[in-house]
């Protein structure tokens, strides 16, 4: 197995390398001009030799074969430069904002597992019943939402609610504290998101379980331990759930993956500072280098996570062998 | 300028500034919005962004600014580190300042003379390496001297009223020479200034904190113990926010809908500030471009579009509001109404203004015109602008598109010139006619026009307009350039002046809007009545 775990990390660096430069053209294909956005965006005059200045402290005025050297060759060496923008190290920027996006990932996946599962298990332990209806309803509802809209939509319901019940209106912090730092201020902020997120979230995982829970269902070896007489919670906890996780699983590695660096929408309606808001604002500015480094590590996201997600098959299903 | 009480919609109309009489209150810390994303950096001299400004103004002096108690005023201008506004020799080409004694930095050290004109010669000369965004309004400064511990001396190359707008640049922050001659990248990254906040911290991309300068030479101020600005790019959150008192303001400016939805869901804990924005929208047409070389074709467009009528209808949902020429509405060389109603585009009888504007057309051979308008992804105003200029035209038979792109692209197609005509703005801070109606010359002169045009008799009477010292002369030579630009040449044209909208919770005393939302960012008179 430890082979199989060096083989797939040794993929990942041509996989990174080329998503690295494949960014890097991209980026430049885009029309605009950093500089131009940080000098005249306010709308105000400036000094033409400022731009000229601004293009030669941030290297655009380079030749773009010696850009994309230098940018390869800062990676071999795991220096992902500075920001164009703010002029700090692309890793100072992308670490300011990993706790909030990490936090609300793992709090979202949180409550789309604790939704997702026993609902869907439920679903298809009671097919075309009122409760299986009830909850794929509730799965299309989840999945039909945009979650940004559900997140302005639940930061006017708590205002409302709590304007109602004690007269004043009442909303999550703006303002990120860490959890280890003041964790009620931390959560209060933190779960609004989490839910928002985590909604829809489990909304695919739901119906993944259920559909997977119902196939599992069907197989012999359930039928087997029905006529052996085992009861049902044991049957479908021991044996049918666990093999009915495999493609939830699948789907619960690639959404949190997806969550660290995709809440753009999210995390601007909660004016969250985290990574997805970053990405925004790095693409809006044109900051090369910090979106080359948010893209790297977004495909690295994915690259671990699926590791990860491959090696839980194997405790899932001891049939499944690395090699 | 008028304060608005949040009462019920339209009830909002004129009271008169209620802290005026009020005895302020010491302490309490103040929570505010910074309506962006955070600045690139936290050095003034070298950013233009407000971003930066509403972050770091608490921190820093400068050496004259706007009267915080009239900020409305285009042309009141006090000390803030110098002790007497001086009156100019040598023809007012020398302006002496005595600089305060015992200005402490916030590290202990004090502020003298030489940190004053180090920090203006690194904003008229910046050492090599160094960026300093806005040298071109202060074009007309010579040289900066320290003749003694407390003395400064600017030195103009020609005397012009565009001098003291310029001198008290809200970003012209007094920085520490020792620093400085150091590192003069070092203010990028970090704060150290002598204002009525100390720097506290700064969380990356979210919020800055300060805490009360205790040794601040203005007496008894700052009021607040201490501020946090967050940054909050989405004004969905702004509105949320300050709803639910997690913050009490921001400090640029809100679209109608917005004021009108807190003032109805807050009621009298709400207070409006509003007044004219030194901000415009403008249309300039691409006189590379076939048919708006020809004049007649950029004054049709001028002349189909109905200011008198449509300002008021806009102001309803845009934050746009006043009927301008080219100078900001409340300066005292801007055109009065008369004056404006004699120019292309401001003709009292719209019905004879679009006649002339098809007649234009048809002797051009531009019947019928299609082209494509460029416009900024940004709602307030632009789109709306855009929308309602689509419609004015369309009266006079042309078929225009538009055309929105992000800010990015939206720049790139400026500078290139590949647009047929564009929705362009001027934003300035401080009210500085003379400089600010830059814009309209020609891009050789000022970089930031792209009407993609040469036109020497433009420069000529944009130069005797701003080299003339006499204040009636300068205003006729105003309105000598003024229709040249609108009217003779049409090189572009001025929508209605932005509207500055401030809700701010009841509650917060001792800031007065301005016509920019650059100036008067201090915080030093802000106090909490709670």
């Amino acid at each position: 197995m430890y082979q199989y775990i060096a083989k797939r990390v040794l993929l990942t660096i041509p996989t990174l390398l080329g998503a690295a430069a494949l960014v890097f053209l991209l980026m430049r294909l885009i029309p605009g001009d950093i500089c131009l956005v940080r000098l005249g965006g306010g709308g105000g005059s400036f000094d033409p030799k400022a731009l000229i200045a601004c293009h030669a402290e941030i290297g655009v005025d380079k030749p773009t074969i010696v850009q994309f050297l230098d940018f390869m060759w800062g990676i071999v060496r795991f220096d992902f430069g500075t920001s164009m923008w703010s002029g700090k190290p692309v890793a100072t920027e992308i670490l300011a904002r990993l706790p909030i996006s990490l936090e609300i990932a793992i709090l979202g996946t949180a409550v789309a597992i604790a939704i997702a599962i026993p609902l869907g298990t439920i679903s298809a332990l009671r097919q075309n019943t009122w409760l299986d209806v009830a909850v794929r309803i509730f799965a299309i509802g989840g999945i039909a939402t945009p979650s940004f809209w559900l997140g302005i939509m639940s930061v006017l319901l708590v205002l409302d609610v709590s304007a109602a019940i004690t007269g004043t209106p009442w909303m999550p912090p703006i303002d990120y504290v860490p959890i280890w730092k003041d964790p009620i201020r931390n959560l209060s902020m933190a779960i609004l998101p989490a839910i928002t997120v985590g909604y829809r979230y489990a909304a695919v995982s739901m119906r993944m379980t259920r559909s997977a829970m119902l196939e599992v269902m069907r197989e012999d070896y359930v039928r087997t331990a029905r006529a052996k007489g085992l009861v049902a919670k044991l049957i479908v906890n021991r044996h049918a759930l666990k093999n009915a996780l495999l493609p939830v699983v699948t789907l619960l590695g690639i959404e949190f993956a997806f969550l660290i660096g995709g809440l753009v929408v999210t995390e601007q309606v909660f004016n969250l500072n985290g990574v997805g808001r970053l990405f925004v604002q790095a693409v809006q500015n044109q900051d090369y280098t910090l979106t080359q480094a948010l893209v790297m590590l977004t495909v690295a996201i994915f690259v671990f996570t699926n590791l990860l997600v491959d090696l839980l098959y194997g405790w899932l299903d001891p049939r499944i062998h690395f090699a | 300028m008028r304060i608005r009480y949040g009462m019920l919609g339209l009830a909002l109309m004129a009271a008169t500034p209620a802290f005026a009489e009020e005895t302020p209150k010491r302490g309490g810390m103040f929570t505010y919005m910074i309506p962006a994303d955070a600045p690139p950096s936290l050095d003034a001299h070298r950013e233009t962004t407000y971003a930066t400004l509403h972050a770091t103004a608490p921190f820093y002096s400068v050496l004259i600014r706007i009267d915080p108690s009239n900020p409305s005023s285009p042309t009141d201008y006090v000390c803030d580190l110098c002790t007497a506004m001086p009156t100019p020799t040598d023809d007012g080409k020398t302006w002496t300042f005595k600089i305060r004694d015992g200005v402490k930095w916030h590290d202990g050290s004090t502020l003298t003379a030489a940190d004053v004109t180090k920090s203006w010669q690194e904003l008229i000369h910046p050492s090599a390496g160094v960026l300093s965004a806005r040298l071109p309004y202060y074009a007309m400064i010579d040289s900066v001297e320290m003749t003694d511990a407390s003395t400064v001396v600017f030195k103009l190359k020609f005397a012009t009223s565009a001098f003291l707008p310029a001198l008290a640049d809200p970003f012209a922050y007094i920085y520490k020479k020792e620093i400085l001659e150091r590192d003069p990248h070092w203010y990028e990254k970090n704060v150290m200034g002598s204002g009525p906040f100390r720097f506290k911290d700064m969380q990356i991309g979210q919020s800055i904190s300060g805490e009360r300068n205790a040794q601040y030479y203005h007496p008894g101020l700052p009021y607040l113990d201490s501020f946090t600005g967050i940054f909050t790019p989405k004004q969905a959150v702004e509105i949320d926010a300050i709803r639910a008192d997690r913050a009490s303001m921001e400090f640029r400016g809100m679209p109608p809908s917005a004021r009108d939805q807190l003032v109805k869901e807050l009621g009298d804990k709400i207070v409006v500030q509003t007044g004219d924005w030194n901000c415009v929208n403008m249309i300039t047409p691409n006189h590379g471009k076939k048919p708006f070389d020809d004049p007649r074709v950029r004054r049709a467009l001028a002349l189909a579009i109905d200011q008198w009528r449509g300002a008021p209808a806009l102001a309803k949902i845009a934050n746009v509001r006043t009927v301008g020429g080219i100078v900001f509405p409340g300066s005292p060389v801007a055109a009065t109404k008369e004056e404006l109603q004699k120019i292309a585009g401001y003709w009292p009888d719209i019905e004879k203004s679009r006649a002339e504007a098809r007649r234009l057309l048809k002797e051009a051979g531009a019947e019928g015109l299609s082209f494509e308008l460029l416009n900024r992804n940004v709602d307030q105003p632009y789109k709306y602008i855009a929308t309602w200029v689509i419609d004015e035209w369309s009266k006079i038979g042309l078929k225009v598109t538009q055309k929105v792109v992000p800010t990015g692209p939206f720049f790139d197609g400026l500078r290139n010139t590949t647009f047929d005509v564009t929705v362009d703005f001027n934003c300035q801070g401080l009210i500085n006619p003379a400089m600010d109606v830059g814009k309209l010359l020609p891009h050789a002169v000022y970089s930031e026009n792209y009407g993609n045009y040469e036109d020497q008799k433009d420069i000529d009477l944009y130069q005797a307009m701003l080299h003339e010292t006499d204040p009636a002369k300068q205003r006729a030579a105003m309105r000598e350039y003024e229709t040249y630009v609108l009217d003779t040449q049409a090189h572009a044209i001025m929508m209605p002046w932005w509207e500055r909208i401030v809700p701010m919770r009841a509650y917060v005393k001792g800031w007065k809007i301005g016509p920019s939302h650059y100036v008067n960012q201090d915080l030093a008179t802000v106090w909490l009545d709670k």
